[in-house]
């Protein structure tokens, strides 16, 4: 399976990845061979097995619906590089 | 060309837990400085783990079972990715292929008619952080994101404004009999997107969705999906094409507005929780919630109408809230059934035109129903008469003294001896000797003034019956 020019963009796109023009033809090939890889484990056959979620061999795992205190607003908005009324300050939202 | 309206609805429930969805951070953050109800986990810090509010499941699942879903025996948790600062984590831990509930359905009742909508599923999610636009900046507040948030979604079988109106009340009313959630728009707590097309009648192909946004109030949510069915209506029919896209309501201009084109097609990249395991639900867990679930508000309804005899209309607005129905039932405990309708005029009449008029709700009354019922004793022994009795239990509703003491103390028995309203008659005759010349000139208002003048000068105490019997003798007809 061979990338387009356009899947590697949309995926650059979707992890906010600025890529250059060289970087946009080596992925396709890297992502390609990466994907290649991969359908090789298509070969097997898995009709009857069911798609595994997680790996960890743990189910219904739960916690009684009980408060506790949060930490307190210092701490919270200590390793924010711009704050403001008390909240974090990030670059204009338009909806 | 004749066209039909399709909207599917997407309500989105905060629940009544605690603690949020997966930390223990208090939900309790309505009025709270921001940023002061945050933990590592919910801030989205590396290397914290999430761990599922067992109480939020429960209400998710008593909802689902409420709606008539399945619930399916596996069910898991995943990752929404999305880049908006409104998610701490840059994912929305939500669920995709294998939500709570499945296949349910709601009746709604619009234009008189009944209507089963079919709900798709319903699903738990974690609600997002608040943001507040200053124009050049954004700024975040925490403190809501990781809230156990609810969501409904029906089949796009709605179609119209009016429906979707009585699909959401209807929804409300459920969730609000099961204590899941308050269901109040105004908050936030409840919210509701809509998706509208429209497609020529009887034709089974939709046009062009709209996703509808901002729908604050169910005032909005109804002008909105009449504003935009017409608005599309108006493109075909000026020659325009529709095209997919999320508008939001303007409240104040009555509109709606493009946000932005769904060119492209979100593109979220779900995949499974790997912090979460999935969850096996136990038969007996589900059965034993089963149980529990309170009587819905239909069949309620149609249990008031059938014990005590009362109309539609009266079990419709009763059930409405299950706190008013409560109060009704709680009332019958301590009278007879017979009463049933006269409870209901109290409550459809007087009652609530005085919560209305305070801002209030029936669950903080200071009349309980034991003191609703000494009052209408009061009314059925002849001790107060009617109009006495409103008054009374305008005192009552303000002061929450005992109807008994209200009237010992205010001289308001029910004055029913002939001898003494005979004198007072004479009296009020005497003085309105213009009124008895109309009334014998044939004028039969002049009886109701009169009456009116007796009943002023008795406070409202003299028994209408009596005075009648006496004003009819003294006038000399009958």
């Amino acid at each position: 399976m061979k990338l387009s020019r356009q899947q590697v963009e949309h995926v650059a796109w979707l992890a906010r990845l600025g890529l250059s023009e060289a970087e946009i033809e080596k992925f396709a090939v890297e992502l390609s061979n990466i994907l290649e890889n991969f359908e090789i484990l298509n070969q097997v056959d898995t009709a009857d097995v069911p798609p595994a979620t997680h790996a960890v061999p743990l189910q219904s795992v739960f916690r009684e619906d009980q408060s506790s205190p949060s930490y307190p607003q210092s701490d919270v908005l200590a390793n924010a590089p711009k704050k403001e009324e008390s909240c974090f300050k990030v670059k204009p939202v338009l909806e | 060309m004749n066209y039909e309206t399709v909207i599917g609805l997407e309500v989105h429930a905060q629940l009544l837990t605690r603690s949020k969805m997966f930390c223990s951070c208090s939900t309790d953050y309505v009025n709270a400085p921001p940023n002061t109800h945050v933990c590592p986990i919910c801030l989205g810090m590396p290397g914290t783990l999430p761990v599922i509010n067992k109480k939020a499941v429960e209400y998710t699942i008593m909802t689902a079972l409420a709606l008539e879903c399945t619930i399916p025996e596996y069910t898991k948790f995943d990752r929404k990715n999305y880049f908006y600062p409104d998610m701490m984590k840059n994912y929305q831990i939500s669920q995709y292929d294998a939500p709570i509930g499945k296949g349910g359905c709601l009746a709604i009742n619009s234009n008189g008619h009944q209507k089963k909508i079919n709900i798709t599923r319903v699903h738990l999610e974690e609600d997002v952080a608040k943001l507040l636009h200053r124009g050049e900046y954004s700024l975040v507040d925490v403190n809501r994101s990781g809230i156990p948030l609810m969501e409904t979604v029906s089949e796009p079988e709605i179609s119209s404004a009016e429906e979707a109106r009585d699909y959401l009340i209807k929804l409300r009313t459920i969730l609000r009999y099961l204590g899941v959630s308050t269901g109040n728009m105004e908050d936030g707590s409840f919210r509701c997107d809509a998706n509208i097309s429209i497609r020529p009648a009887g034709s089974k192909e939709l046009l062009s969705k709209v996703e509808v946004k901002n729908m604050n109030s169910f005032k909005a949510v109804y002008q909105a999906l009449k504003y935009e069915s017409k608005r599309q209506r108006k493109v075909l029919e000026e020659g325009g094409t529709l095209v997919q896209e999320t508008r939001g309501w303007m409240d104040e201009k009555e509109v709606t507005v493009s946000q932005r084109s769904k060119e492209y097609a979100d593109d979220y990249r779900y995949f499974p929780e790997p912090d979460l395991p999935p969850l096996f639900f136990d038969r007996a867990w589900i059965e034993e919630i089963k149980a529990r679930l309170p009587e819905l508000p239909e069949a309620r309804k149609e249990r008031l109408m059938a014990q005590y005899g009362l109309p539609l209309y009266d079990a419709s607005i009763l059930t409405s809230s299950r706190a008013m129905a409560d109060y009704f039932e709680n009332c019958l405990k301590l009278t007879s059934p017979d009463k049933a309708k006269i409870i209901s005029n109290w409550l459809l009449g007087d009652f609530s035109r005085l919560l209305n008029a305070t801002d209030s709700d029936i669950e903080n009354t200071r009349i309980s129903p034991g003191l609703l019922v000494e009052l209408l004793n009061l009314v059925d022994k002849g001790t107060i008469s009617g109009p006495t009795a409103k008054a009374v239990f305008e005192k009552m509703f303000y002061t929450g003294k005992k109807a008994s003491d209200i009237v010992a103390k205010g001289k308001l028995s029910q004055l029913s001896d002939a001898t003494e309203l005979n004198g007072i008659v004479k009296q009020v005759l005497a003085n309105n000797a213009k009124a008895v010349a109309d009334y014998k000139a044939g004028k039969q208002q002049a009886l109701t003034f009169l009456t009116g003048q007796i009943m002023k000068a008795t406070r409202g105490t003299a028994n209408p019956a009596v005075v009648r019997e006496i004003l009819v003798h003294e006038l000399g007809g009958g």
